[in-house]
């Protein structure tokens, strides 16, 4: 006999399969497996847009408490409805097409971004038996789609034919691409440590005593997951690192000249990709679903949601990172630390508990001074001009 | 030498202490002081000012303002327009017959209320404006503009309490003198003034 707490954790994975043996009755095999398919896609196309629109009226309400404002609480109760009303207007605004933009790209570039921020949902582990596709190359996949990401925001603001537009894709061709080295190298322990690429495999290694052996209670977890993190922030173009869109130079980067919806479907994949990659930082390095007590579904919401705050958090806080230092950030300190860490993972696995303590902190006290040390900035000494004044 | 990121983590603790304090913290101690407009006000400051009224006493039929039009010229973008009510024998009643104030040129200055040698117009609290159409009512004529001396105490209550002593003084002072010649000279070269235009 089984808990209550069971069936509420399972109640997603109950529904579809209740679902399905009531087509079952009617339908051919075949046409079940299609449904199967049908379900999980439905539920992920409905999930995606839905997540979008209320991170944004949390963002405005976070950011708002923040600034010392309410945020929006006129449209519904605690402004609940806000979202509705933002997506009419987006709706029933007027799409405006430069005239020397070329046309197809510029048409082409909303719509394929979409496609890979809801291409990701695909391999998350919402819940104990909730991925969608289980791969057992789900990680790779995920790096592998994450990165299509540039493209379209490039062919958007080269199609535009404005100078904004292309120095902002030019931004963010250079800062992905950078960011893209750390990230992928911050995820390579918890593949080590797990022994395997498939998301939900990583999850179950991070089970054990009320299944709180999560990855980011280790040293090189925890480095790694703020790697990760950085990264992740500064891959969907986030404050502190939203040079590409960075409203006070650029007008608004390699969205200035899209209106209306398709300047919907960017601002969407944004969120979606910041929700999308704040689910995979919570699956590789928080444990993903694991949790005790609480359904596994509602941990996993829970812990992406704490991590979508502090991304919010990071934009109420930080101003805009310079060019030159965000490169340098990323090349001179998060991809050294990243080698770093594989290799205290290393030391991690094959030494005792307390010596892979000791000797994980030493190694990162050292590499973090040196790298530290490395990288202070250049202050020229102070000249002075006797003849002055 | 700091702690590398420790700058980062106190700017953190900066906002997040803000997004917390907004909870519980009232508007003059750092919380939040948005005044949710259309159902709480701020107290009107008094000394603000927009757009002119012209005050009667008692009636609308006893208005202040005598048609001098000093106000008119001294408008710097002259949007002040004013006509002599002419009584039964044709002479000048010394008062509007037609008062109008283009909504549209005013630009809120507060000259007219300056230089008003009798104390009829003054600027008005009334901000909220707004019309469904845009090239109607744009001249508000004398009716719109003819407020009561209880209205004008209402929303300057110093200012207003001033001029009526002012005023109270004048009239005593005018009673205990002689009646032909005019009690203040201000007030008299406003009126010699005022038969210019005719």
């Amino acid at each position: 006999m089984r808990g209550v707490e069971f069936y509420v954790d399972m109640i997603f994975v109950t529904a579809k399969a209740w679902i399905l043996a009531l087509l079952g009755r009617f339908l051919p095999d075949w046409l079940i497996v299609l449904a199967s398919i049908t379900i999980s896609g439905v539920a992920i196309l409905c999930l995606g847009p839905v997540i979008m629109m209320y991170l944004t009226l949390l963002e405005r309400k976070l950011i708002g408490r923040i600034q010392n404002r309410y945020g929006p609480n006129r449209v519904g109760i605690w402004g609940l409805l806000q979202p509705i009303a933002d997506g009419i207007k987006m709706f029933t605004k007027e799409d405006i097409v430069p005239a020397k933009a070329d046309k197809i790209v510029h048409l082409l570039a909303p719509i394929a971004i979409v496609v890979p921020a809801l291409m990701i949902f695909l391999v998350v582990p919402f819940g104990e038996r909730m991925t969608a596709v289980n791969l057992n190359i789900g990680l790779l996949y995920f790096i592998a789609v994450s990165s299509i990401t540039i493209l379209p925001i490039f062919m958007g603001s080269w199609a535009s034919r404005n100078k904004y537009s292309l120095l902002g894709g030019m931004r963010t061709a250079a800062q992905m691409i950078s960011y893209e080295v750390p990230m992928t190298l911050a995820v390579v322990p918890a593949i080590m440590m797990s022994q395997s690429l498939a998301t939900n495999t990583i999850v179950l290694a991070q089970a054990g005593d009320y299944d709180l052996h999560w990855f980011i209670f280790t040293p090189w977890g925890l480095v790694g997951f703020i790697i990760f993190f950085l990264c992740a922030t500064a891959e969907c173009n986030r404050p502190p690192f939203d040079l590409p869109e960075a409203e006070s130079e650029l007008v608004a980067g390699f969205h200035t000249e899209y209106s209306g919806m398709k300047f919907a479907l960017f601002y969407m994949a944004e969120y979606m990709n910041a929700f999308t990659l704040c689910a995979i930082a919570a699956t590789l390095f928080l444990g993903g679903w694991q949790g005790p007590f609480l359904p596994s579904w509602m941990w996993f919401f829970g812990k992406t949601f704490v991590l979508i705050c502090v991304m919010i958090w990071f934009r109420g806080t930080f101003p805009r990172f310079r060019v030159d230092h965000l490169m340098g950030f990323a090349w001179k300190f998060l991809l050294p630390l990243a080698l770093v860490n594989i290799l205290l993972t290393a030391l991690w696995q094959f030494t005792s508990n307390l010596a892979a303590w000791f000797g994980s902190i030493l190694v990162l006290g050292v590499s973090l001074w040196i790298l530290v040390r490395l990288n202070r900035a250049f202050v020229p000494e102070k000249r002075s001009y006797p003849l002055e004044g | 030498m700091t702690l590398f990121g420790w700058g980062v983590l106190k700017g953190m603790g900066v906002t997040l202490k803000n997004f917390l304090t907004s909870y519980f913290r009232k508007p003059d101690e750092g919380g939040i002081f948005t005044v949710q407009y259309p159902e709480e006000r701020e107290k009107p400051v008094e000394n603000y000012r927009n757009f002119p009224f012209l005050v009667y006493d008692g009636t609308p039929e006893k208005i202040r303002c005598v048609a001098c039009g000093i106000c008119e010229r001294e408008c710097p973008p002259k949007c002040i327009h004013i006509e002599m009510e002419l009584d039964a024998a044709g002479k000048p009643a010394r008062k509007p017959a037609v008062f109008d104030i283009d909504h549209g040129l005013c630009m809120n200055c507060g000259m007219c209320e300056e230089v008003c040698p009798f104390d009829s117009i003054f600027m008005d609290h009334a901000f909220e404006v707004t019309a469904p159409e845009r090239q109607k009512n744009l001249v508000r004529h004398k009716k719109e503009l003819s407020k009561s001396n209880e209205y004008f105490k209402k929303i300057r209550p110093a200012l207003a309490s001033a001029v009526d002593q002012k005023r109270k003084a004048a009239e005593e002072k005018k009673k205990a003198a002689v009646p032909p010649p005019p009690p203040q000279s201000a007030g008299g070269q406003a009126q010699t003034t005022a038969q210019g235009p005719q």
